[in-house]
């Protein structure tokens, strides 16, 4: 079996089952057999959701410099099913909001999103987080070219956007979004000190030749 | 905008408009009547130190709202209390443990029963009541609670403060050891809180040392906390160990953490949003998952009550 092999037969699958686990712990915990959502199952879900999007994002953010670091370019062929999963986790919680929180009333969603900057902000990282999601496909990559890498730069922007919404939203301990802060501040680092020393990223194209040759 | 009547609370249990004319008469004449309650046996408030202990003669109050109670479940281990963590499942877990007894306050400042007492001798001379009160966090979350408690106004006329004292300022026990929440300083221990002398001495205004006929769980503010109806929950100060009566205006916790969110007054207001959400509609704790979000009333329901404190206060300046 080649390297691709094992990544599209075993790997994928089991990265797959793995990213679904929250999900479907909050189905369990639903319908109280894995645990419960507690007093407010409103919020319970709308920061269970929101968490693992920002998670998703920290973990496809950390693909690039994890295959740098390590050499093992077969490690970028996770990076779109990653990318697709922070984008459920996160339209995820942005439905629970919608539809139970909002309880799809107009006014209220409206007034949230106008007078409220950090759901503003949250909406335009969704936004992108769903063009992004739109145009993952390898047809719509090759449509639209150099614009797709261009659009899918759009990663940093909703990352940094993710926790600059949950920095904003908590009302006096920051220690979480300040975790995240820190996280994302390593992975852009990286990409930042690569560009500044002027050792440009080898781009997946190019790791895939070489992850077949390795196998 | 309209105000509607809350349905809950009954012609009759408002003050008439003569008897809030001739407060100041009528406070008096309670004070004598108190007297004559210190004396009679069987009234006094007596605290057992066991967790979840039965309280005993507890009177029903017609301030007591008929919505149906939020579950015990729900009341103990959804709440903040930053003492014991961030999270509104943290305190129910980290308080565990905590051991309140034996509880000392200090009475200092402007009046004329100030030094230190034993919470049993403090709270002996008044008659525990029942308070089914809405509870509404500036979160915009909410719970009907039914606590047990004595009016702070029994209390104010006991300690006797002077003409100096324009407000109420309280402050809750700091020790890191038993309360590892302030292990770090998520805001500037002790909790402190304060109301004006009108709303202290409001008949609305209770000191809870109970839920639910039991005694004070720990992870709600034992043995001893402030429940102001109509403001938000914050201000309801828990696990109390300091009173001190004021000139000034006394600094409030979640006021110095963060001015323009946390007002000094911070009454229950429907048309004054919090800077990052609205405060027009409340999600009712224990309601279900799919229940929408109810409208929130101005002063929480309690309008008829308290909105007299208010004349001629801008509520908007002064949230």
């Amino acid at each position: 079996m080649t390297t691709i092999q094992r990544v599209r037969y075993i790997g994928k699958p089991l990265v797959f089952a793995a990213c679904l686990v929250p999900a479907f712990l909050v189905v369990g915990d639903l319908f109280g057999i894995t645990g419960t959502l507690g007093a407010n199952p409103v919020e319970e879900l709308l920061d269970r959701f929101g968490n693992w999007g920002l998670r998703f994002m920290m973990i496809v953010l950390a693909v690039t410099p994890l295959r740098v670091l390590t050499g093992l370019n077969w490690i970028g062929r996770f990076r779109r099913m990653l990318g697709l999963f922070a984008a459920f986790y996160v339209f995820a919680h942005f439905a629970v909001w919608l539809v139970i929180d909002q309880g799809v009333y107009l006014p209220g969603i409206v007034e949230d999103i106008v007078e409220r900057p950090f759901i503003t902000i949250g909406m335009v990282a969704l936004l992108l987080l769903g063009a992004m999601a739109a145009t993952s496909t390898d047809a719509m990559r090759r449509r639209l070219g150099r614009q797709w890498q261009r659009l899918h730069y759009g990663a940093y922007a909703a990352a940094i956007l993710g926790v600059w919404h949950y920095w904003w939203q908590v009302k006096a301990d920051i220690l979480e979004p300040a975790i995240y802060a820190a996280i994302l501040t390593l992975l852009l680092g990286f990409r930042l000190w690569k560009r500044l020393t002027r050792s440009s990223l080898p781009t997946r194209r190019s790791a895939v030749p070489a992850a077949q040759t390795g196998s | 905008m309209l105000i509607r009547k809350p349905a809950d609370i009954r012609p009759s249990e408002i003050t008439s408009r003569s008897n809030y004319v001739n407060r100041r008469s009528f406070i008096k004449a309670g004070l004598a009547a108190g007297g004559g309650l210190i004396a009679s046996p069987g009234l006094s408030a007596v605290l057992p130190r066991e967790p979840r202990a039965k309280l005993d003669d507890i009177a029903p109050s017609r301030f007591s709202t008929d919505e149906t109670p939020t579950s015990y479940e729900d009341i103990t281990t959804y709440n903040n209390f930053y003492e014991f963590g961030t999270g509104k499942d943290d305190p129910h877990r980290n308080a565990r443990d905590f051991e309140p007894w034996p509880w000392t306050l200090d009475v200092e400042g402007h009046a004329e029963k100030t030094g230190a007492f034993h919470l049993e001798d403090f709270v002996k001379p008044y008659a525990l009541e029942e308070r089914i009160y809405r509870m509404r966090c500036v979160e915009a979350w909410s719970m009907v609670i039914p606590w047990v408690g004595f009016p702070l106004a029994d209390v104010i006329k006991t300690l006797q403060p002077t003409s100096k004292a324009k407000y109420v300022a309280f402050r809750t026990l700091h020790d890191p050891e038993r309360m590892p929440g302030q292990r770090r300083r998520v805001l500037d221990w002790p909790y402190r809180e304060g109301l004006t002398i009108a709303e202290a001495m409001h008949p609305l205004t209770i000191l809870a040392v109970g839920v639910y006929d039991e005694v004070m769980p720990n992870q709600n503010g034992a043995p001893i906390r402030l429940v102001v109806p109509w403001k938000y929950g914050f201000k309801g100060i828990k696990s109390i160990v300091g009173i001190r009566f004021t000139e000034r205006m006394p600094g409030t916790s979640w006021n110095m953490s963060a001015p323009h969110e946390y007002g000094f007054y911070a009454n229950v207001n429907p048309n004054v949003d919090h800077p990052r959400w609205s405060q027009a509609r409340e999600r009712r704790i224990g309601s279900g998952l799919f229940a929408s979000r109810q409208p929130t009333l101005m002063f929480n329901g309690y309008a008829e009550q308290v909105a007299s404190l208010y004349e001629g206060l801008d509520l908007v300046r002064n949230y």
